[in-house]
């Protein structure tokens, strides 16, 4: 690749020394530690709304920064997720974890429909199919009764995680969001580590030669989708029960937009990235409502700045400043 | 040394429970006001910085203070998206300390924020969003619904406009619901006065070519043609009614038209045309004479007329703070009680009343553009053809069916 990305970064810095198994383990269990005492600190729904999109984006991380594969359509399965699991908590009263486990497995079917036509073509071609889909699960979303249409779908209750943990307590609930974001963190993080992993990096650097090795590149591509969607779809589903409601912006191309947004700023490629630019994204959608008109402006010039100034995104760009650090 | 410390510990236990009172009244020693609305989407013009701007003059003009604490307005866009909508007023609600908020511009964000502040226990004041379910099934006690609503606009323009000849129509919809909620419940008024409903054609949302929608109104021959959309696609709908010379042989009624569409499209292409609206500038004495200090207020940019979303919020703003000071307390349930036992009439409404479902209902009008050449001063663009009493105007508490009410 002849842009500068964070997989190279990450990968120099490990080769180096820099990244250590024992610096790792200090590191993630600092982050599960401010994990866990943040919500006493920052406005815990805030804090809420970052994870499930932190984790939206490290799965759609998954498939551009470690398969190559841009997806414009990763909205339609934090949407149809986030429906599902609204619909069947509020409609049928299902338990939570039912529900959510549920809005993620519905995800993932559409993710494999969904994959299993476009990773026939590669680049703008694919990235077109996926948006092709997306809107049509968008129109779905507009028409379909269930759906409440432009109003969305609101009320959802909360209920019990396990069936005694209220979850309408908002540190109960940050807890369980907290959870869920570390299991499927957890999940992408273990996809990029294990051979498979190394396997879609290979076909993200150069698919012919992965190809002539022997593997069944499609079949590949095809996992990396609907992994990609499945935790997509946990993302959407965790948001329902956190908001209480889903609307169609869930399901909206801007959506999908926004998770490319998160995942260039923070860093395409590296494990904390999208986490990074999710952050960012949502702090600054939130706190900077104070500037009336001038959101949408500021928005855009950060990132502008952002891909101007820091092509591999800001973690890609921190790793590469500690790499090039005399230690 | 010893002395002074023990006699300023002693004035400082003195003077708690006084304080502990004030706090009783007023929560927090503040009462503030957040206007949620849109302020760079396309309800920006018709509420967005207009709507802050009447709620602030109402603050002021009420003298800044009540029971002896300040009035606070803080604003925010909301960008037309219900998660921004509701995690700011979490936050407006858990850590500013806002006592309500107000406008709420799209339904999907009013139905977003509405559960929250009845969780919390504080207010919401609509303005802007306009779905009837706000006060029917999906009611909250602690909601006031203050300008309008769909089935005033609905009731108002059929009923009237067929009682005074147009008897036979055609629906140029929006596809999605509040479209269709729209034209059902329109197309029920004009079958209920008499009149007849020849066909309808639906476009998707945000369309630019209405053409094919525009002809088959043409061929139905209907004397009129319901725009049962919003924004732009209603004036594109008018514009390009214009072009294709449907009007003026058949009258367009606009179904969710605001001043400020009438102002950007221009008297020549809106001529004609039949709607509601709970507030006209340009009505009596008091109207215009609130109407002009808004234009001129210095704050307001564009210098336009207010739209009735922003004039309610002045209204709403005034019977809200006048509660508060009645009741001596900004606590939402006595505040709420006193709002809806208190009738409202001042420039904005006439015979307004709040029922117990939250709904405020008040006179309307049914107007019709001016031409030009009838148009004699700046902003001159309504004929007022008949008002509408309270009563005719908006659903009555049965109709409503909010399950708050039994």
């Amino acid at each position: 690749m002849s842009v500068p990305d964070g997989v190279q970064e990450s990968r120099a810095a490990w080769r180096l020394g820099i990244i250590t198994p024992r610096r790792k383990k200090i590191f993630f269990g600092l982050l599960v530690a401010a994990g866990l005492v943040l919500p006493h600190l920052v406005y815990p729904v805030f804090l809420m709304n970052v994870l499930c999109m932190a984790l939206f984006a490290s799965a759609f991380n998954l498939l551009l920064g470690y398969t190559g594969l841009l997806s414009f359509g990763h909205a339609a399965f934090l949407g149809t997720a986030g429906y599902v699991t609204g619909y069947l908590l509020k409609a049928w009263g299902l338990p939570v974890e039912l529900g959510v486990l549920a809005g993620t497995a519905v995800a993932t079917l559409l993710g494999w429909a969904i994959g299993a036509l476009a990773i026939r073509r590669s680049g703008i071609y694919f990235a077109m199919i996926t948006l092709g889909f997306a809107q049509m699960i968008y129109f779905l979303a507009v028409q379909l009764p269930f759906t409440g249409g432009e109003d969305g779908l609101q009320g959802i209750p909360q209920g019990k995680a396990l069936g005694f943990i209220p979850l309408h307590d908002p540190y109960a609930l940050y807890y369980f969001v907290f959870a869920v974001f570390a299991l499927g963190f957890g999940v992408i993080y273990r996809t990029i580590h294990s051979p498979f992993g190394h396997v879609l990096r290979s076909i993200r650097e150069n698919e012919p030669r992965a190809l002539s090795l022997g593997y069944d590149v499609a079949r590949y591509k095809l996992v990396a989708f609907v992994i990609s969607a499945g935790l997509a779809g946990l993302a959407g589903s965790t948001k329902a029960l956190v908001l209480q409601f889903v609307t169609l912006t869930d399901v909206h191309w801007h959506k999908s937009g926004e998770v490319v947004l998160m995942t260039l700023l923070g860093g395409m490629g590296t494990v904390m990235g999208p986490s990074v630019g999710a952050l960012l994204v949502v702090a600054m959608e939130n706190y900077l409502t104070g500037f009336g008109d001038w959101v949408t402006v500021i928005i855009g010039s950060v990132f502008v700045a952002g891909v101007l100034a820091f092509r591999r995104g800001i973690v890609g760009e921190a790793l590469h400043l500690v790499r090039n650090f005399p230690f | 040394m010893k002395r002074v410390a023990s006699s300023l510990m002693m004035a400082a236990l003195l003077s708690l429970p006084a304080a502990g009172r004030a706090a009783g009244k007023v929560s927090d020693g503040v009462v503030k006001i957040g206007v949620l609305t849109d302020m760079t989407g396309f309800y920006s013009d018709l509420s967005g910085p207009g709507s802050v701007l009447a709620v602030k003059m109402a603050v002021h003009d009420f003298g800044g203070k009540v029971l002896g604490k300040p009035i606070e307005v803080i604003a925010a866009d909301h960008q037309n998206k219900a998660d921004i909508a509701s995690t700011i007023a979490r936050k407006w609600f858990d850590e500013d300390k806002v006592d309500a908020i107000m406008d709420l511009p799209n339904s999907g964000t009013a139905f977003a924020v509405m559960p929250v502040a009845a969780e919390k226990k504080k207010l919401t004041i609509l303005s802007t969003a306009a779905t009837t379910s706000i006060t029917g099934d999906k009611c909250t006690a602690y909601n006031i619904h203050y300008t309008y609503n769909n089935w005033m606009l609905a009731n108002g323009t059929g009923r009237e406009v067929v009682k005074s000849g147009g008897d036979t129509w055609f629906f140029i919809t929006a596809d999605y619901v509040f479209g269709k909620s729209l034209e059902e419940d329109t197309a029920n008024v004009v079958k209920a006065a008499g009149g007849k409903v020849l066909g309808y054609a639906r476009h998707p949302q945000s369309s630019a070519d209405f053409s094919s929608y525009l002809l088959q109104a043409q061929a139905s021959g209907a004397k009129v043609i319901g725009m049962a959309n919003a924004g732009g696609d209603t004036i594109n709908t008018i514009k390009q009614a214009k072009e294709f010379g449907i009007t003026p042989k058949q009258t367009l009624a606009g179904l969710l038209v605001f001043i400020s569409d009438i102002h950007s499209l221009g008297l020549e292409t809106a001529k004609g045309m039949y709607l509601t609206t709970s507030f006209y500038w340009d009505y009596d004495d008091q109207t215009r004479a609130w109407s002009k200090k808004f234009q001129n207020h210095p704050d307001n940019a564009k210098k336009a007329m207010p739209t009735m979303t922003q004039a309610g919020l002045y209204s709403a703003t005034m019977h809200y703070l006048q509660a508060i000071k009645a009741v001596g307390t900004d606590q939402a349930e006595p505040v709420i009680a006193k709002m809806k036992a208190t009738p409202v009439n001042d420039f904005f409404a006439r015979h307004g009343v709040i029922g117990p479902d939250g709904l405020h209902r008040h006179d309307a009008f049914l107007v019709q553009v001016k031409s030009p050449a009838e148009s004699k001063y700046p902003w001159d663009y309504y004929k007022i053809i008949k008002k509408i009493p309270a009563a005719e105007a908006f659903p009555s508490v049965a109709a409503q069916k909010c399950p708050l009410v039994k």
